[in-house]
């Protein structure tokens, strides 16, 4: 518009940083206080720098079983992540054209995404009871529940999670050249083949990027989760019940190993999408070099 | 899409070859629409098993009876009755379901307001002032990883900044301004507005910025060239054009805040009501029925929301 930059430009650059500095400061100051001395409190000032709520998680005399609900958040979280990749990259695929029902699909996933988690939440857990009673009723009078990590749970946490998914699969195809298919099968390529090693190369950065928020998401579900988990808890839901009762700097021990295997995944995810771009960059064209 | 391969293999099945020509055969018998519901079938059952199928039941539930303990399969209005008992009998003030909407709603349009101002001038700077294409990567990056953290963490952790004894009160006592703590900080209706923009403006900058970035950029250039300020520009260009991102933002997080319970009740230090609190009140007290008919309630007016706010803009075609 107009030489060098505006003033404009200087009054948004500091307004943008409040916003990072709003997003990143609280996260920062609980992940600085986990590292409180044994004395120390729940505020600032440090009272000596220690690993001593960290150690005391680990050691399970803490305030949760943190071994088994971290294990069943990420088995959880991996399945979820599996699932919602291959799914949403199926789905993605069959938008490519018209059939009947895509129009109600992609509004179950619009509504899916916006209707309020407590009510889907609800729903399961009735849908469950229901089926709960029913096998009572009818076949086993002795059966306990159906509802559990990998059944309730999981679908609960797919509602989230797939909405997310087939949204990136739109982006990805709206600006993806169909032609680069179409020439692999005039070279010949079954469609399976033109998938595997045309159309999937090209779209796996992002296809990797629907498995972080799959994981991401998943690890850190609360309110679907809360009414159709079942008996046991994931990792936020344990650290949400202890919100009522803080009163040391173990609950930000906790929150601060969640957070560290949620940066573990984000940093893992940025760097093989961050890698792949770059061999494609440099070997996208494979021009006059046959079949691969 | 198949058709090449179709002509190609009607005309001369010969150039089709290799090891996979069987299965290639097999697959072009398969018909399109038959791959498509192979492809999208799956997640349209997730969908139906988690999210229909318990949707209607929250619908049949709600006109359930109960008891103290279990469900009673028999049609029963007691879970709407129970849940606007006194509401005429009170009249002309409000019954306690009419209290926490009006509560809720006035929680919505707050943290809209704020969220949108917000929203709006990030997307707004990273649209049109970020120019370099690895900056505006790395920036919006830096905006939604927090997305992909915990929430409840990010709500505990303004408890060292606001708490009691907090950096916040702690700072402002130091210098003078105020003699004791302040109280309302924490576990307060001003906690829970600040956690609530705090989570979620994120919400907002993604469509935001995704209807600003796809504004010609010539049209701003024209309507300067043309001699609008500044100011015109946004209202008259900008604005109009980004509407379908204001909208589709708005959506999310009023019906975010409409139903959320979680962060009302943590930074609220679970002493203000909300509709989504009121449901987990009756799940808790396994009142079934009442909790399915508050659902349905805000199920009704989340969606009377949203119709009013999607008559602005078409979603689908945004997307």
């Amino acid at each position: 518009m107009t030489e060098g930059r505006p003033r404009s430009f200087y009054v948004l650059a500091i307004f943008f940083a409040a916003y990072v500095l709003f997003l990143y400061g609280p996260m920062i100051a609980i992940y600085v206080l986990s590292f409180q001395g044994p004395q120390g409190g729940l505020t600032f000032p440090m009272n000596g720098v220690s690993t001593f709520w960290l150690q005391k998680l680990f050691q399970g005399t803490g305030i949760v079983d943190l071994g088994a609900a971290f294990r069943r958040s990420l088995l959880l979280g991996i399945i979820v992540m599996a699932v919602t990749v291959v799914l949403s990259v199926a789905a993605g695929m069959a938008f490519r054209r018209k059939f009947k029902a895509q129009s109600i699909l992609f509004y179950s996933a619009i509504a899916s995404l916006i209707v309020p988690s407590i009510i889907t939440s609800l729903g399961i857990s009735l849908e469950f009871r229901i089926i709960d009673d029913l096998i009572k009723a009818h076949w086993n009078e002795n059966f306990e529940t159906s509802m559990g990590l990998l059944t309730s749970g999981l679908g609960a946490h797919l509602t989230w999670t797939l909405p997310f998914g087939l949204l990136i699969m739109f982006a990805i195809f709206n600006r993806f050249d169909p032609r680069l298919e179409e020439a692999a099968r005039d070279l010949g390529a079954t469609p399976w083949q033109a998938f595997r090693h045309v159309v999937l190369p090209i779209i796996l950065p992002s296809v990797i990027g629907i498995g972080l928020f799959g994981f991401t998401l998943s690890w850190d579900e609360l309110a679907r989760s809360s009414q159709a988990i079942g008996a046991v808890n994931t990792l936020p839901l344990d650290l949400q019940g202890l919100t009522t009762t803080v009163t040391n700097p173990d609950i930000y021990a906790l929150g601060t190993i969640i957070s560290a295997v949620s940066f573990a995944v984000i940093t893992l995810a940025l760097g093989t999408i961050h890698m792949l771009n770059k061999r494609q960059a440099a070997k996208g064209s494979d021009a006059g070099k046959g079949l691969v | 899409m198949d058709t090449s391969e179709d002509i190609l293999q009607q005309s001369s099945p010969d150039l089709v070859r290799g090891p996979d020509t069987t299965r290639a055969a097999k697959a072009a018998r398969l018909s399109p629409s038959f791959i498509s519901w192979l492809q999208a079938g799956p997640m349209m059952l997730v969908f139906l098993a988690f999210f229909l199928i318990p949707l209607v039941f929250v619908v049949i539930v709600s006109f359930w009876d109960y008891n103290e303990y279990q469900l009673l399969p028999a049609f029963s209005g007691r879970g709407y009755t129970d849940t606007f008992e006194g509401c005429i009998a009170q009249l002309p003030d409000l019954c306690t379901i009419g209290r926490t909407y009006v509560k809720t709603l006035k929680l919505c349009v707050m943290v809209w307001a704020i969220t949108l101002f917000i929203g709006f001038w990030v997307a707004y700077f990273l649209a049109f002032h970020v120019k370099s294409k690895t900056w505006q990567m790395g920036l919006s990056l830096l905006c939604t990883i927090p997305f992909w953290t915990s929430n409840v963490i990010r709500m505990i952790a303004w408890i060292p900044l606001l708490g009691r004894n907090g950096l916040v009160n702690s700072g402002l006592v130091k210098s003078g301004l105020i003699n004791q703590p302040l109280e309302w900080l924490l576990f307060s209706e001003f906690s829970v507005v600040l956690a609530l923009v705090h989570l979620f403006t994120f919400f907002m900058v993604v469509p935001i910025f995704n209807s600003m970035v796809r504004i010609d950029k010539s049209l701003i250039e024209a309507a300067y060239d043309a001699g609008a300020t500044g100011f015109q520009t946004l209202v008259n260009v900008i604005i109009p054009l980004a509407k379908p991102g204001i909208v589709i933002g708005s959506i999310f997080v009023i019906t975010i805040v409409m139903g959320d319970f979680i962060t009302i009740g943590v930074m609220g230090g679970q002493q203000i009501a909300s509709a989504g609190k009121i449901i987990e009140t009756r799940v808790n007290a396994l009142q079934f029925p009442a909790a399915a008919a508050n659902a349905v309630i805000l199920l009704i007016i989340t969606f009377l929301i949203i119709t009013m706010m999607s008559r602005i803009v078409d979603i689908k075609k945004e997307l």
